[in-house]
């Protein structure tokens, strides 16, 4: 019996230890936001309605914390996030709007068939400012502090289980 | 209740493979004729009946929109096309899995019920093989993934399907592969059948080879199907991009070819016996470790529509137990299978033992781009391993490769000399240097598509050779498969050849009434406007296009949105010409109103999938051939039987 015929057997243990380890390894599918705990960049957002105040970073350092969420009308978990951010708006939160490549008219047949949580909403049609907070997809809520700092990113729509989670980060944000 | 049907037939088949199992392993102590090893080939005949109709039933409830099934509330929708609510049904985790079982469990039956060449026992290890690998799929499907599992409550409307799955290449390119790699499961229960009862014998080649022939046109035709699909529906403008799936799906093809070879000598000459049974089994690990890349997420792809860890690690365990145990029995066995036939280096063997050693060799470095991330993430280190490793090094083996391709099949079995094919190989080498010279020189090419032109154009040649001198119509089919499957390489090497090396691309901020050009084509865009279809609405792009200066044609690429579930893809429109396809893609809209078009000229681009499915079409004549021949053989030797019966009884 020859050595060489135990390589093949030999190779491949290799490569199954190999696998099973990387399968027990978290993947980091969820990537943070380096911008946490810093300022929010300057921006300027047109509103998604006529008439209605420009949604920019100045607004967000005025009055106390706030939640940026970004969104859009064409996303499905935005719609099943709904129900939470009219939650959230009960245990007064106050929410801007960020609606990622979308049209006022879009915006507007959402609003009214999930409800309109949103103090303001601005239209960030290239992406710009979703870059530059460093998110990743949509939906995403933010909790930026009165100074306009970034102090908690929420990944993925947010959850029931999650309002609590982020009424208590506001909370903190304030104090 | 049809729901039900099939998740009973499913049971009832599982437990027909355990009964296959325990018959085929018995008959390995008492003997092929002990009672219950008589069941085995019934067993694997009824199983094969029981798991069509449980794969029947999946396909009625797809074609009702039954939303009480979850599999269907998941990934169908009433509002989706016939042919989409059907292909829905394998486009899916369960779906494919019970696919994958329901084209294994025939091919078991279609062997339990026909194959009488190799020695009884033999064949109840095969069965038996068969049906071990076959009772972790089924568990699988039984016990984690249920494709006939009920809703408590009926879906009101289902999920869809993903819209880049919503494609008619896509909807066949999936099962096609599935069917390829379940023809490799064959051919390794074979290997696992011969390596047990240690009979490796032509007639074990023989057995094998239809399987084999069968399984390749599948992969060939899969492969090059899935390029196709990404060249024109991904929109971006490239047919293959070395990434971890496309590479899933590659190296079975490799193990698979280099192992049609190999069972050939075995087949003729009764040489390479362990060498064949090594590549049986590594052919089907690649398709399972492929299997495995594609469903685990452990490597990161653009292709992971379907990526669950947990179901990775049942797949990895399969892969433990069936690779594992496979290669533990050759580790014990192997040593003791005596040597076959010898050979001359010179010679039809020779060539074909040099192609099967750079065929492993490609595999390797295939193999082992696609695994390195998996290796350096270990440490913490993230590459990714891209064209720039898998082109040139893989090229390093690649053309040697072609080079014994173009001469191989002029040498004669197990003795020749290079002196009797002195002049073949002297045209063939005068047409690779007058190639090299005239794209090398006059085009200034760079060098791999250089090699691969003048190899291209050398190949293309030499794969008609082996007809000389025989009357065309009494050749053998075999023979034509194999001039023909090796002409559609030379023809598919030609098409990425010039794709790379004669590609040109614009990239075009254009507004409406703009003209761009791109090689010899002229680009007008005309206008840009909405368009709905059945599920989604488009930006459609009006272009006017013409070709040096001729008649203007009208294309239409579209930016296509879904809204069930809602995802953005380009429909890329591909204008065909004999010599060459314009590609054109539309994009986003600037701010200030005008459109980003993509366009590419690619000339003999279209080559690479016409010498793809010539490829196919070859193996397509080599197994009619073999099959047609094999029947002929069996019924000569049954007609000698009878004769020989009938003589007696007039004794």
């Amino acid at each position: 019996m020859s050595w060489r015929l135990w390589l093949p057997l030999l190779l491949f243990s290799g490569f199954l230890g190999l696998a099973a380890y990387q399968l027990t390894q978290e993947k980091d599918q969820t990537i943070e936001s380096r911008m946490v705990g810093n300022e929010l960049p300057y921006f300027e957002l047109p509103s998604a309605f006529e008439g209605e105040p420009a949604v920019n970073s100045a607004y967000f350092q005025q009055g106390g914390p706030k939640l940026l969420n970004i969104w859009a009308s064409w996303c499905l978990p935005c719609i099943a996030e709904a129900p939470q951010l009219e939650a959230l708006k009960e245990g007064g939160a106050e929410i801007v709007g960020v609606a990622i490549r979308d049209r006022p008219e879009d915006i507007e047949r959402f609003l009214a068939q999930h409800g309109n949580p949103y103090s303001r909403i601005g239209r960030d049609d290239l992406s710009e400012v979703q870059l530059a907070i460093g998110s990743s997809g949509v939906p995403e809520t933010f909790v930026v502090d009165g100074e306009g700092r970034i102090r908690y990113q929420h990944i993925g729509d947010v959850r029931a289980s999650d309002v609590p989670l982020l009424l208590e980060e506001l909370r903190k944000a304030g104090e | 209740m049809i729901a039900e049907i099939g998740l009973a037939a499913l049971w009832l088949a599982a437990a027909l493979a355990a009964l296959q199992l325990v018959g085929g392993l018995v008959a390995q102590r008492a003997g092929a004729d002990a009672e219950i090893a008589r069941l085995t080939r019934p067993a694997a005949i009824l199983q094969g009946g029981l798991v069509a109709v449980s794969f029947a039933s999946l396909l009625w409830v797809f074609a009702i929109t039954d939303l009480s099934v979850k599999l269907v509330a998941a990934n169908s929708h009433t509002a989706k096309p016939m042919i989409f609510k059907l292909s829905g049904a394998w486009g899916n985790h369960e779906g494919s899995m019970l696919l994958w079982v329901t084209v294994m469990a025939l091919a078991g039956a279609l062997i339990a019920a026909v194959e009488r060449r190799l020695p009884e026992k033999t064949m109840q290890a095969t069965l038996a093989a068969q049906s071990f690998v076959a009772l972790g799929f089924y568990g699988f499907l039984l016990l984690a993934s249920n494709p006939f599992e009920r809703l408590a409550q009926p879906a009101a409307e289902g999920l869809g399907l993903n819209p880049l799955l919503q494609d008619i290449g896509l909807a066949f390119h999936p099962p096609t592969l599935y069917i390829g790699y379940v023809g490799l499961s064959v051919a390794f229960s074979f290997a696992l059948g011969a390596l047990l009862t240690k009979q490796v014998t032509p007639d074990f080649a023989r057995a094998m080879r239809p399987w084999i022939l069968g399984a390749w046109v599948f992969l060939t035709l899969g492969i090059t199907a899935g390029s196709y699909w990404a060249y024109y529906e991904l929109g971006w403008g490239g047919y293959w991009f070395w990434d971890p799936v496309e590479n899933a799906s590659l190296m079975p093809w490799l193990a698979a070819t280099a192992l049609l070879h190999s069972a050939s000598v075995l087949a003729s000459r009764d040489a390479l016996r362990v060498w064949t049974i090594m590549l049986g089994v590594v052919a089907f690990s690649m398709s399972m470790l492929g299997t495995f890349l594609v469903r685990s997420g452990v490597l990161t792809s653009v292709h992971a529509f379907a990526v669950d860890p947990e179901r990775g690690s049942f797949i990895l365990f399969l892969l433990a137990i069936y690779i594992g145990g496979a290669l533990l029995l050759f580790a014990l066995r192997a040593g003791s299978i005596s040597e076959g036939e010898r050979f001359s280096v010179a010679s039809r063997e020779g060539a074909l033992v040099v192609n099967n050693v750079m065929l492993s060799a490609i595999l390797a470095v295939v193999l082992l781009g696609t695994l390195y991330p998996l290796l350096t993430e270990a440490f913490d280190v993230r590459v990714s391993v891209g064209p720039p490793y898998f082109n040139p090094v893989s090229a390093i083996f690649v053309f040697p490769m072609l080079a014994i391709m173009a001469v191989g099949p002029l040498l004669r079995w197990r003795r020749d000399s290079w002196g009797r094919i002195s002049k073949e190989v002297a045209l063939l080498v005068a047409l690779l240097l007058a190639a090299l010279v005239l794209f090398g020189l006059l085009a200034e090419v760079a060098i791999l598509p250089l090699l691969g032109l003048a190899f291209a154009i050398t190949l293309g040649v030499a794969s008609f050779l082996p007809l000389r001198g025989r009357s065309l119509r009494r050749a053998p089919l075999s023979l034509w498969g194999m001039v023909l499957a090796h002409f559609g390489l030379a023809v598919a090497l030609l098409g990425m050849a010039s794709e790379s090396a004669f590609s040109t691309e614009k990239l075009a901020a254009l507004g409406e009434g703009d003209v761009t050009s791109v090689g010899p084509w002229e680009v007008t865009l005309e206008a840009v406007e909405p368009v709905a279809g059945p599920n989604w609405t488009a930006l459609s792009g009006r272009m006017q296009v013409s070709y040096s200066g001729g008649e203007p044609v009208e294309i239409n690429p579209q930016s296509r949105n879904f809204w069930a579930p809602a995802q953005q893809t380009a429909e890329s429109v591909l204008l065909t010409r004999w010599n060459g396809q314009l590609y054109a893609v539309i994009g986003t809209q600037a701010p200030d109103g005008r459109w980003q078009v993509r366009l590419w000229w690619k000339p003999l681009v279209t080559l690479i999938w016409y010498g793809g499915m010539l490829i196919a079409l070859g193996g397509i004549l080599a197994l009619i051939g073999r099959v047609r021949s094999d029947l002929r053989r069996r019924s000569a030797k049954r007609k000698g039987a009878a004769r020989r019966l009938e003589m007696e009884t007039v004794k």
